[in-house]
């Protein structure tokens, strides 16, 4: 019974992946006992499941996902939050007071406006409802410093590295914080912009050259090497 | 009186130089616009179309998007510079039924299920046109929907095929399309081997009907290694070696 | 009067369709009763309604004279549009044209122009100048399936019933006289519309049954049996062998039809 591809070859929609006794992993489909690829990605073979990593793809929301998101528009119990995914979420009033919302005596807008961005993790979700955040966990709710970079949600945990090891050296390199969302936006938050603009851009070439080996050691030299430059200018 | 020009001379050969089973050239571009989801370029023969994808995101308006799975809409539009005689912005009949053909060829390929209550809006602006742009519109709008990242059960490849003079042809050109005797759009889904778009005008006996569509399987085919390559050269492993900059 | 069809009776409908069996008792390739009617509003030109089943529509003509199109200039004009009156099924809405019924339209169009069904050079007037044009007014009655098959039948009846007035030209004035002559028809063209439920083709598909089939094909055929026209509709698809499969049946019905017909 036999599989049609490399390992990491590159394949398109429709592409047929293998026959017989295998399972349909992410980005595949099944048809009459044929494993086809359903987005373009790189195909991979692990214990009889036939996986796709697509290069190209867009959040999708889970239950516990930490994600962040930009305020769209206040409402009358609460806030419609775009967390760049295909449905809009909902932040309930209620969930950010931390107690029982009095229409009459809370202005909403006050508390959260739109265009504020927020780190919110995501309460419930179900095929027939938005998804519901929350912001009632440490480490969550608005963000009031630093700047926002997106990329492909599917290259999010490149940029974790394995183990956390190219996150962890970013973080040291450069001296900002950041928080990654499932939902492809990071926050970056450092010292001073010219750090932060270090950080994006390492976290952008990231999002680049993705799918070569060797990344962790060549992102430490380029952001060595981009210290160097920057760290000959007078101030 | 105008004269009817010479469609198939004596050696064979069609008024553009090509035989009567050759595709025009067909030239395609992936990811070319920043601010879609998903956009292809297509140049097939003299016709230069750009697709878009937008989604999938919520409906606007509301009621019309559906409780169990993704609505997909699609907008077939012509420049008004895009044909001789200048054509009005306005949405023709014409672009009304080709929009809606194009949404039908489009639709098998998407896995509308995995997202409810959502939708995707294709775009298709026709910047010139040389016959044959319902095909190539469905060609590049596929690569659009597959660059947007929509999962699809395989992209859509469209050609025509169709009668001039007496010869069976593929792939007819504007003036073949006028002056021939039919003509036969084929929308292809190449790996599961269906056909989601089937249209024709002129008259054909039922074998030339059968040649035609067989024809026009083959140009789909054809077009759709050129689809994959497209897809693939965007998002192609980059060169390993890196010049270092120079200070 | 609901249009809503529950899930349990589209199952019913779908269990049937596979062992070859529909709710009305009909076999896959039969066509529902059909009954003609010319020349009921005296006003038009020609007219005609016809029952396809449940399905009524009724087809109205008008011959006006105009110019010709600058690239057909000794042609006259055919013209083709369809109404999908809301009265006809709680699905319709007043409004211009949606795309149903500009597709409507246009496929019955397709079936007459390709056909030659008009000797369109015997409407020329005066060259370059002026023609008889044509209008096809597609009017919807009563919405039970397979509007396309219903509607091209009673188009090409109603054409077949349409007049044109006499005339004269004098000092390049058009001038209508008394008494008309029968609209010149080269060509009768039969459209046969197939509903597909994965791979059973039924001919006819009446309102329900569309419910449960995941596209159509629909063919014009003329008198030799050649094909003038295609469109394929719905969400679905076909595999080349389908496509052949439903070429050979449709024109086997339309043949048949012709007979009925006796055109």
């Amino acid at each position: 019974m036999p599989t049609y591809f490399e390992k990491k070859q590159l394949v398109t929609p429709g592409e047929l992946l293998a026959e017989g006794d295998y399972l349909a992993g992410n980005n595949t489909y099944v048809e009459e006992n044929k494993v086809y690829a359903s987005r373009i990605g790189l195909a991979d073979c692990d214990n009889k499941r036939v996986n796709v990593v697509a290069l190209r793809s867009f959040y999708f929301p889970k239950v516990g996902d930490v994600v962040i998101g930009t305020v769209l528009e206040v409402g009358f119990s609460g806030w419609t939050v775009d967390i760049e995914a295909p449905y809009t979420a909902l932040l309930r009033a209620s969930d950010v007071l931390s107690r029982p919302f009095k229409p009459q005596n809370d202005e909403l807008s006050q508390v959260l406006n739109g265009g504020d961005l927020i780190v919110a993790k995501i309460a419930s979700y179900d095929r027939a409802h938005d998804p519901q955040l929350t912001v009632g966990e440490p480490g969550l709710g608005k963000i009031t410093r630093g700047q926002i970079i997106k990329v492909t949600p599917s290259k999010v945990p490149r940029v974790i590295g394995r183990k956390g090891s190219m996150i962890s050296m970013i973080k040291q390199e450069t001296g900002c914080q950041i928080i990654l969302g499932v939902n492809g936006v990071i926050l970056v938050t450092g010292k001073n912009p010219r750090d932060e603009d270090l950080a994006m851009a390492a976290i952008q070439k990231i999002e680049e050259e993705s799918h070569t080996s060797g990344l962790t050691d060549r992102i430490t030299q380029f952001l060595k090497d981009e210290k160097e430059k920057t760290g000959g200018k007078q101030e | 009186m105008k004269e009817k020009p010479e469609l198939i001379n004596k050696k064979g050969l069609r008024l553009d130089g090509r035989k009567p089973d050759e595709l025009r050239p067909v030239k395609l571009e992936v990811g070319i616009l920043s601010n879609a989801d998903g956009s292809a370029y297509i140049e097939h023969g003299k016709n230069k179309i750009l697709a878009a994808a937008f989604g999938p995101r919520e409906m606007h308006p509301k009621h019309l998007s559906l409780p169990d799975r993704m609505v997909l809409r699609c907008r077939y539009h012509m420049a008004p510079f895009s044909v001789g005689e200048r054509k009005s912005p306005a949405p023709s009949r014409r672009e009304i039924e080709l929009s809606k053909v194009i949404r039908d060829s489009l639709e098998p390929s998407v896995f509308v299920e995995y997202y409810p209550r959502t939708g995707v809006d294709v775009f298709i602006e026709v910047l010139q046109a040389d016959g044959g742009t319902r095909c190539a519109s469905i060609t590049a709008a596929s690569l659009a929907l597959a660059d947007a990242g929509i999962p699809m059960r395989d992209l859509v490849v469209a050609c025509a095929a169709g009668k001039v003079e007496d010869t069976v042809v593929l792939d007819l050109f504007d003036t073949e399309d006028k002056v021939g005797c039919a003509d036969v759009p084929v929308a292809l889904m190449p790996n599961l081997n269906v056909v989601t778009l089937l249209q024709m005008d002129g008259i054909l006996t039922p074998k030339e009907f059968e040649k035609a569509v067989d024809m026009a399987i083959g140009g789909c085919r054809d077009i759709y290694a050129l689809q994959k390559e497209a897809l693939k050269t965007k998002y192609m492993l980059i060169k390993e070696e890196e010049e270092v900059e120079e200070e | 009067m609901s249009s809503l069809i529950t899930r349990v009776r589209l199952k019913q409908i779908e269990k049937m369709i596979e062992k070859a069996k529909r709710l009305d008792g009909r076999a896959l390739g039969d066509y529902r009763e059909i009954k003609i009617e010319q020349g009921i509003i005296e006003k038009a030109e020609g007219s005609a309604r016809v029952l396809l089943g449940k399905t009524e529509v009724l087809v109205g003509t008008k011959v006006e004279t105009g110019t010709p199109f600058p690239d057909t200039p000794n042609n006259g004009v055919l013209t083709v549009n369809a109404e999908l009156v809301p009265l006809a099924s709680p699905t319709f809405e007043p409004g211009p044209p949606d795309e149903n019924s500009i597709e409507l339209a246009r496929i019955v169009d397709r079936g007459i122009r390709e056909s030659g069904a008009i000797d369109t050079e015997k409407l020329c007037i005066e060259p370059g100048k002026k023609v008889f044009v044509v209008f096809v007014d597609v009017y919807v009655l009563n919405h039970d399936g397979n509007l396309i098959d219903a509607s091209a039948l009673a188009a090409v009846s109603a054409l077949m019933n349409t007049k044109m007035p006499n005339y004269e030209v004098k000092d390049g004035e058009v001038i209508i006289k008394q008494g008309y002559t029968q609209l010149p028809m080269k060509s009768h063209p039969i459209t046969v519309t197939l509903g597909k439920m994965n791979d059973k083709l039924i001919v006819d598909p009446w309102l329900e049954e569309e419910q449960v089939m995941d596209s159509r094909l629909t063919m014009a055929f003329n008198e030799e049996g050649n094909i003038c026209a295609i469109q394929k509709g719905g969400k679905g698809y076909f595999t080349q062998k389908q496509i052949l499969e439903g070429m050979k049946l449709a024109r086997e019905k339309a043949a048949e039809l012709r007979k009925q017909m006796k055109w």
